[in-house]
Formats: structure tokens, sequence, C-alpha cells
């Protein structure tokens, strides 16, 4: 089971879960068993890089590199912690 | 970066384009009427016996390269049980090479092993199984069949190969008090959600209905059960519990909306808003053989006639709450009240809600007069016989009319 975020984890998007960009939407999406979750670009940008082999440091720094932002640590983790009860992602 | 974190969701399909009409979220294929069983509230037109001809691969291809362009993100393969066409596989890897969430909805029969290594090469992403019950006697008995160990099999197959799994059981008086036990099996097989379907009142359940509808208090012990579940799983497995719309009198926004989130194509290529829409009078609608699918979409008279508020009666068109239940089913208004332009019958103030009062006080009665309760679910009381669902019944029932002897009130 998933334990608490640390900065070392890795997350990564669900099992079961899809995460695709959709041009009809125009956003990222995650598409799980008949469903859809449309996500902001944050959430999105976010996502895409959850992908089991980063981990949330180096998430936060491309993140930061990206957006020519800073201080966005708080924000991915309080985003990741509310994905995970969702299953939209996990960690080991 | 923007600082709300919250996504919208999958509901929140207004946001999507302000300006007008958005793309269906859902493509379901019903890919055969075909089924090796014999449901009793089977939500396949009781006529269905009268719709053989069916979609061949290349046409089944060309649909889904439709709804994919136009932005379906969502792909349902259903029926019937769509495990009995053999090219399943090839329009599963097209659906999953196009880049729709590839949905199997079965009753598991025909999934072997062998099948299932192929679907999950093919790119399926998910499998729903519908199961009829707990108990190896009743889901026999409600599918006039023996599928009871096989699909306790098929459910460890669709875990074996790391498919999500949600587990789809129709509940109806017959089954309604086994519900833990259906939600602790569930569990036990590894499902991820559980959909507890009250039963819907149309085709078969409608010709079955009075031997269906639950009592009050089967419902209110229900729930309560299904709640103790939740209290007690959290989210290791996520319990949908559909309401029943008899006995809340509340009517559904049904299918989310007319022609709002979902396309059905039937096994002959006949486009519907809803799978059961084919029964309204005086409504055509388009067949994918001779339209696009976004022309059927948007510019069909069939997908058109009942979107939005606009064709509204009283007393539905002056009511607050019009937008949020849309006058509930066109279906059931019109197997109930003889007119699918009025409000839903289930709705209080319906002119008609006195036929689905007098079909919830004919479940009381029953149950009260037959002292049956739990003991004896196959006893029957005297009234007309479950009527089970196979093609020599089907074409009997269409030759009928169809429109089915339960509503002579």
């Amino acid at each position: 089971m998933s334990q608490a975020l640390q900065p070392g984890s890795k997350p990564v998007i669900g099992k079961g879960f899809r995460f695709q960009w959709e041009p009809a939407q125009n956003c990222h999406v995650l598409l799980y068993p008949e469903g859809m979750v449309k996500l902001n670009q944050s959430a999105g940008e976010i996502l895409k890089r959850c992908d089991g082999e980063r981990d949330v440091t180096a998430i936060v720094a491309d993140l930061e590199a990206t957006f020519s932002a800073s201080g966005l640590y708080d924000d991915v983790v309080a985003f990741l912690e509310m994905a995970r009860p969702q299953h939209w992602v996990s960690w080991s | 970066m923007t600082t709300a974190m919250s996504p919208a969701t999958a509901g929140d399909l207004t946001a999507m384009a302000p300006s007008g009409l958005n793309p269906p979220l859902w493509l379901l294929a019903e890919l055969t009427y075909r089924c090796p069983l014999h449901c009793v509230f089977c939500y396949n037109p009781v006529d269905f016996a009268a719709h053989t001809a069916e979609l061949d691969t290349a046409e089944w291809r060309r649909v889904l390269q439709e709804g994919r362009a136009m932005g379906a993100v969502q792909c349902g393969f259903s029926g019937g049980e769509p495990l009995l066409r053999a090219d399943l596989e090839d329009m599963v890897a097209e659906a999953a090479q196009l880049g729709y969430y590839t949905n199997l909805i079965t009753s598991g029969v025909g999934l072997t092993a062998e099948r299932a290594a192929r679907l999950r090469a093919a790119g399926l992403d998910h499998i729903q199984l519908s199961f009829q019950d707990s108990t190896r006697e009743i889901n026999d008995f409600l599918t006039n069949t023996r599928t009871y160990g096989l699909k306790h099999e098929v459910a460890r197959i669709i875990k074996d190969n790391g498919w999500p799994m949600v587990m789809n059981v129709v509940i109806h008086r017959l089954n309604i008090e086994h519900i833990g036990r259906i939600i602790e099996m569930a569990h036990e097989l590894g499902a991820e959600y559980i959909e507890l379907a009250n039963t819907q009142y149309y085709s078969w359940a409608f010709v079955n209905r009075d031997q269906l509808l639950p009592t009050r208090q089967q419902l209110i012990d229900a729930e309560a059960e299904t709640n103790r579940w939740r209290d007690k799983l959290g989210d290791r497995m996520r319990i949908f519990f559909v309401a029943p719309d008899y006995h809340e009198g509340r009517p559904k926004k049904c299918m989310n909306g007319w022609g709002n989130v979902f396309l059905t194509v039937t096994p002959d290529g006949t486009a519907l808003p809803c799978h059961t829409a084919r029964m309204l009078p005086g409504l055509s609608f388009p067949n994918v053989r001779d339209m696009n699918l976004r022309d059927i979409w948007f510019d069909s008279e069939g997908f058109n006639h009942y979107r939005g508020t606009g064709w509204m009666k009283e007393p539905c068109s002056s009511c607050p709450d019009k937008e949020k239940d849309l006058g509930g089913c066109r279906c059931q208004a019109y197997l109930l009240a003889n007119d699918p332009d009025v409000a839903d019958p289930v709705c209080p103030k319906s002119p008609h809600h006195d036929r689905v009062m007098a079909a919830v006080d004919q479940a009381e009665s029953r149950a009260a007069g037959a002292g049956c309760g739990q003991a004896a679910p196959f006893a029957g009381s005297g009234v007309q016989p479950l009527v089970f669902r196979g093609p020599k019944e089907s074409l009997q029932l269409a030759a009928a009319g169809a429109k089915l002897k339960t509503t002579d009130h």
C-alpha cells in the first residue's frame, strides 16, 4: 500500500486510468472505467510528469523550470495527496 | 501554473463548449442482440428478434472512427453478448488504437483465458461483468442458465489480466435481500467498483415488473446494508447504488440528458440517444449506414427532438427542477402515460403519478399477501409468471404489439 508522500516518492498514474490529451476538450483528461475527469492545466501538467520514474523533487523542479515559477512544492504535494484517494495516482 | 488545483468532473460537461452542443462522451456499440442468457430484466427491446441484420466489421470500424473524430472518448462494447461476435478483438483493437478508453460490458459467457489474452493484446482497458445474485440458485434461475460457476471463473480471468473490474448487479425483489452478500462477494472477487443497479422498468423488466418491484422496506434495508459496507470497505471498493425512481418519486435526468452524453448504435446500425429510445412513437432515428455520426449527433431530428427543455409541457415547463431532471425519462412517460411528451410519471407532480403508486402498492400487498419475504422468491403468487428473454418470446411480444399488457390501467 501507498505511504505518505515523500520528496523521493515516485508517483505514477493509477492502475486502470489512462491519461491523455483530448483535442475535442482542449485539456488533459483521465479516463477510467466508464468515466472521464477533465483536468485543468496545472493538474494536467503535474500528471504528465507522473511517470513512475521521476520523484516529487524532480517533478517540482521540472514544473518550476517549465513555467518559470518557484515555490510549487506545496501545491504539487497538495494535488497529489488529493489525487491519491481518487486512485488517479499511486506511489510505493 | 494556476493555483486552482481542483479539476472539473465528468459531470461538468457544460463547461466544455459554452457556445453550443458538445460531442458525445460515450459511444455505446451494441454489437449484437444475440445472447446466451435469458434474463428477465434485460434492457434489449422486447422485439429484438425482429432486428437481426448486424453491422459488419468494416461498418463498425467506420462508426468507431467517426465517433472518435467527433470527440467521443469512452467506447463501450455491449449487446446482447458482445463476445458472440468473433470479430470483437478486431473492433477493440481499432478502438484502442483510435484512443478510446475501451470497455467490454459482458455476461462473461465465452470469455476464456485465450480470448482474454487476445483482448488484452488488442488493448482492452476494462471489463464490466454482470452478475445476477450471490447465490447459485437465484443467479441461474434469473438467467435461465447455469452460469454462476462460470462467472466466478471469469472474474478470476479478469483479475489475472490486471484489468480493473466493475461488477454490475441488477437489483430487484428476488435478490435485494442478498445485497450484503453480493457486495461481499464482489469484494472477494477483487472488483474495484460495484454498481447495484435497481431495476429500471423498461423492455423485459417492464414485462416482468410486478414480479421484480421490491417493497419499500426491502429498499430501506438494502440501502442501510449498502451503507454499512461502504463504511467497512472505505476506498477499497466503490459502491454505486442506483436510485429506484418508482419509490423515490424523483425523476432521473435520464441518460444525463437526451443527446447529451451517450450515443448508442444498435446491432443493425440505428443510432439512438439511449438503448430503449427506439420504442418511442413518432420519432425517426437515423442509421449509421446512411448518415455520418457527426450529422446524426448534431443535426438529426431524433437526437434533437428532446434535447434541452423546449419540448416540455406543463407541469414540466414551469417546474423549478426542469433543468435538473429534464422531465425525467421519455420512455417511461410513453410506457406509463402513453405519451412521450409528458412528465415522467414517477414525478409526484405528474397527473399520471397514480400509475406508479399503484405499481408500488401492488408490490406491498403482494408481499403481505404471499408472506413472501426472503423465504420463497420462486413461489410466485398466482400472477403472471416471469417471462424469460428469448427469441421465441420476443417474436410473440413483437406480434402482440410490443407495448405490453402491464400498461392496461
